[in-house]
């Protein structure tokens, strides 16, 4: 009976949620910009993680999120895509609060990609289909294809996605998050056990979301990576943000000393 | 939904079994497990089927618990052999009528060596005094049986009071007539057990019959047919069919004739003008 | 010791002489515990798995309760149902007693514990590694739960084992509520028992050794399929 009931209802509150979601969605086409932080402070069992950030992102394109480990960068983009709980007007994106609907129009990929113990299409088709009852269409297999081509990972796309090799591995989650179609992305420190070539083949692939419009936030303690990509940088220290400013001025005229000491790489405490 | 044609598959597959049950031409025969094991049903209830139609469908359990079950009207027939429990239950109202359908006898059985001197004994009696007063281990099924029944009375009779040594040389297993028995070979202890039990046990190994013989060992089954004004669901024909032809000339010859290793093990005494 | 030698002989002359009323015990002791498991698995699955992912008020207990009933003995439950299907109980008028479905009724409950406390235990594991992923893809709750169904369905497999285990080597339950009835609801275990108070200890032996040649066939299949599926697919 508890099978035919839980059946019974994932078959009716799916498309009704289907339906609201979009209906809500169509009501906001607005972009998510500007985002602004304001007083973001996060605490773990009364220690500070997180202190009294501060900042507004108006610009399109890259910004990255730069700092040493345990200065509070992925503390800080988890905050901001929601997976941690922040204080009531915290973030706000173009005026908004976070909500569903603007966490739905984000995604975000982990240093360590979390794949789903399938192929790699069906992978994928997860975030392509809204509900698994729903039948495979062509459509959708021809979407999914499209983005095994781009990830250059269609030969691969019948292969166990965790049997693939980290580079790989994370291509596919890259893949799986643009999929998504989202106006941000967030990254934590995608390339941090990648090798160059393979930091190269993310790189371009960001590059080229980044000139369709989609805004990202990429978090790095790469000084060369946040050289390449950057249009504007947060530096973070000691779970504060430093110092926030176009990418040219940032890495020409620093002006904090922890900014200064880090981009000579002099080692921080 | 796939979920729920499977459902619906699997639900229906069973069903149509229990139905098998349901149906008109089968009834529940509640009982005692000496006649069961010892292949007697297997014997008769072909005949019987052959003659009426009727399945019985037999659930072997202690005297004691097949009582129970069928105050609790899971039944449509009782055959046990306690009578007192037997005319207690029809005076309560829970059976129509009790009738004497065959007997055979109990025995004492243990091993050869008769640590307590009981062997070509004729008194039941006389022989548990014995096995007390040596503290001979004694396995006692304890489960309110009929074959239990008869052994407390027997007790009783001799004025002694055995569980006062449970544990310690009164082994109250609380079981079966075969697991007891089971037990007893595999301790070396004396136990009672009805004939025709002893008769199809496998695992006698070198156990011996002791004493047999007595009076006080007559083991009387009686069956009756529960009472549809208290179980309305009971099938009062088909029930009254097994009896009556259980009770009949055939049916007595038919328990007659069973024989096993040569032996006849029940004998009918159901009265003659019935 | 010569039991064993019978034993032995015993079973397999059953096994090579295809006995009638051996298969037709084999037949009903496999699909009642296969129908018990798939009712379990259907009830299990959801239950354990919304208890590792859905945070709901009592959901501790619920698993404490769960582990706790894994040990439920099966007389026990044989009781229970026998007390609510018999014909002067509650569910009397459904007529299930001394029927497989009454057997089937018995072992799900007895199984479905199991079932959801190991799955539970499993999908709280995969949930671990998957959370902040799945929280990130905004997925309702109902899908969270049958993506991590779904991938764990490997590992999940030793658990349905585990419940068939218990259902088709339980004794306890079927013997009260089945009542042991030739050619009705006589299975392997029940007629196990029924043997071994025969004193007839080779038969019941030889009927133990099948029904272990049973278990492992079930095993050995699942444990093949498992691995060829899991090599070629889904890691």
């Amino acid at each position: 009976m508890q099978l035919l009931i839980f059946c019974a209802t994932v078959r009716i509150v799916q498309p009704i949620l289907d339906i609201m979601i979009k209906f809500k969605s169509s009501m906001q086409p607005l972009s998510l910009l500007p985002l602004v932080v304001q007083n973001l402070s996060y605490k773990v069992n009364e220690k500070l993680l997180l202190d009294n950030i501060n900042a507004t992102v108006n610009s399109t394109g890259v910004s990255v999120v730069l700092g040493a480990n345990g200065a509070g960068k992925s503390l800080f983009v988890r905050l901001l895509h929601g997976l941690l709980p922040s204080e009531q007007q915290t973030i706000k994106w173009n005026d908004q609060v976070l909500d569903l609907v603007i966490r739905k129009r984000q995604a975000l990929v982990f240093q360590k990609p979390i794949l789903l113990k399938r192929s790699v299409s069906a992978n994928i088709e997860f975030v392509l289909s809204k509900s698994i009852l729903k039948p495979r269409t062509s459509d959708l297999i021809q979407q999914r294809d499209a983005v095994l081509h781009e990830a250059g990972l269609f030969d691969q796309r019948n292969q166990p996605a965790r049997l693939l090799s980290g580079g790989e591995q994370q291509r596919l989650a890259l893949a799986r998050a643009l999929a998504t179609k989202p106006e941000v992305l967030l990254l934590d420190e995608p390339t941090a056990s990648l090798d160059a070539a393979t930091t190269f083949q993310i790189e371009t692939r960001l590059e080229l979301a980044r000139d369709k419009g989609v805004k990202i936030f990429l978090v790095t303690h790469d000084i060369a990576q946040a050289r390449r990509l950057a249009d504007d940088v947060m530096f973070m220290h000691g779970g504060r943000l430093i110092e926030h400013s176009v990418s040219n001025e940032f890495f020409n005229h620093p002006s904090s000393e922890p900014a200064k000491a880090y981009l000579e790489g002099r080692l921080l405490f | 939904m796939q979920c729920f044609k499977i459902f619906l598959i699997v639900l229906s597959i069973h069903m149509s079994v229990s139905d098998a049950r349901a149906d008109e031409s089968s009834i529940i025969l509640q009982s005692t497990t000496s006649t069961a094991n010892s292949g007697l049903y297997d014997h008769l209830l072909p005949i019987f089927k052959k003659e009426t139609g009727i399945t019985v469908h037999v659930v072997a359990v202690g005297t004691g618990q097949a009582i129970k079950n069928a105050k609790n009207c899971d039944g449509d027939v009782l055959l046990v052999h306690a009578k007192l429990a037997e005319q207690k239950f029809v005076s309560e109202g829970f059976g129509i009528a009790r009738y004497d359908v065959m007997y055979n006898d109990f025995i004492l059985v243990g091993p050869p060596e008769d640590p307590a001197k009981i062997s070509g004994g004729q008194l039941a009696t006389i022989a548990l005094a014995n096995i007390a007063m040596s503290q001979s281990q004694f396995a006692s099924r304890a489960d309110n049986s009929g074959t239990h029944k008869k052994e407390v009375s027997l007790w009783n009779a001799a004025r002694i009071k055995p569980q006062q040594s449970s544990g310690h040389w009164y082994l109250e297993t609380g079981s079966g007539m075969g697991a007891t028995l089971n037990i007893a070979v595999g301790s070396g202890a004396y136990t009672m057990t009805d004939r025709a039990t002893w008769i199809s046990f496998k695992n006698k190994q070198d156990y011996k019959i002791q004493v047999e013989g007595d009076e006080s060992l007559f083991n009387q089954y009686g069956i009756i047919q529960i009472n549809p004004k208290r179980c309305p669901q009971v099938k009062s024909v088909q029930a009254k069919k097994l009896i009556d032809w259980m009770l009949s000339r055939k049916g007595r010859d038919v328990i007659a004739e069973y024989e096993l290793e040569g032996q006849q093990l029940f004998f009918p005494n159901a009265l003659t003008h019935y | 010791m010569q039991d064993f030698s019978t034993a032995f002989s015993l079973a397999f002359s059953l096994i090579f002489n295809a006995d009638a009323d051996l298969i037709e015990i084999i037949g009903l002791s496999l699909s009642v515990s296969f129908s018990a498991v798939f009712f379990s698995v259907a009830v299990g699955f959801p239950l354990g798995a919304v208890t590792a992912v859905v945070r709901f008020p009592g959901r501790q207990v619920l698993a404490v309760t769960l582990n706790a009933l894994m040990g439920l003995p099966p007389v026990v439950v044989g009781l229970l149902v026998y007390l609510v299907i018999s014909r002067a109980g509650p569910l009397g008028w459904m007529n299930l007693l001394y029927s497989p479905t009454a057997m089937i009724i018995a072992q799900s409950i007895l199984i479905t514990p199991i079932i959801a406390a190991l799955t539970r235990q499993i999908i709280e594991d995969l949930h671990k590694e998957y959370d902040e992923q799945l929280r990130s893809f905004c997925l309702p709750e109902s899908r969270i739960v049958m993506t991590l169904i779904w991938d764990a369905r490997y590992s999940l497999i030793t658990v349905v084992l585990a419940g068939f285990g218990r259902a088709i080597a339980e004794v306890g339950a079927v013997i009260v509520v089945g009542g042991n009835i030739d050619h009705l609801t006589r299975v392997m275990t029940t007629a196990i028992a029924l043997e071994t108070s025969k004193g007839d200890l080779s038969l019941a032996l030889a009927l133990g050794i099948i029904l272990l040649i049973l278990a492992l066939s079930i095993n050995a299949a699942a444990y093949i399929l498992r691995n060829s599926a899991h090599r070629s697919a889904h890691t």
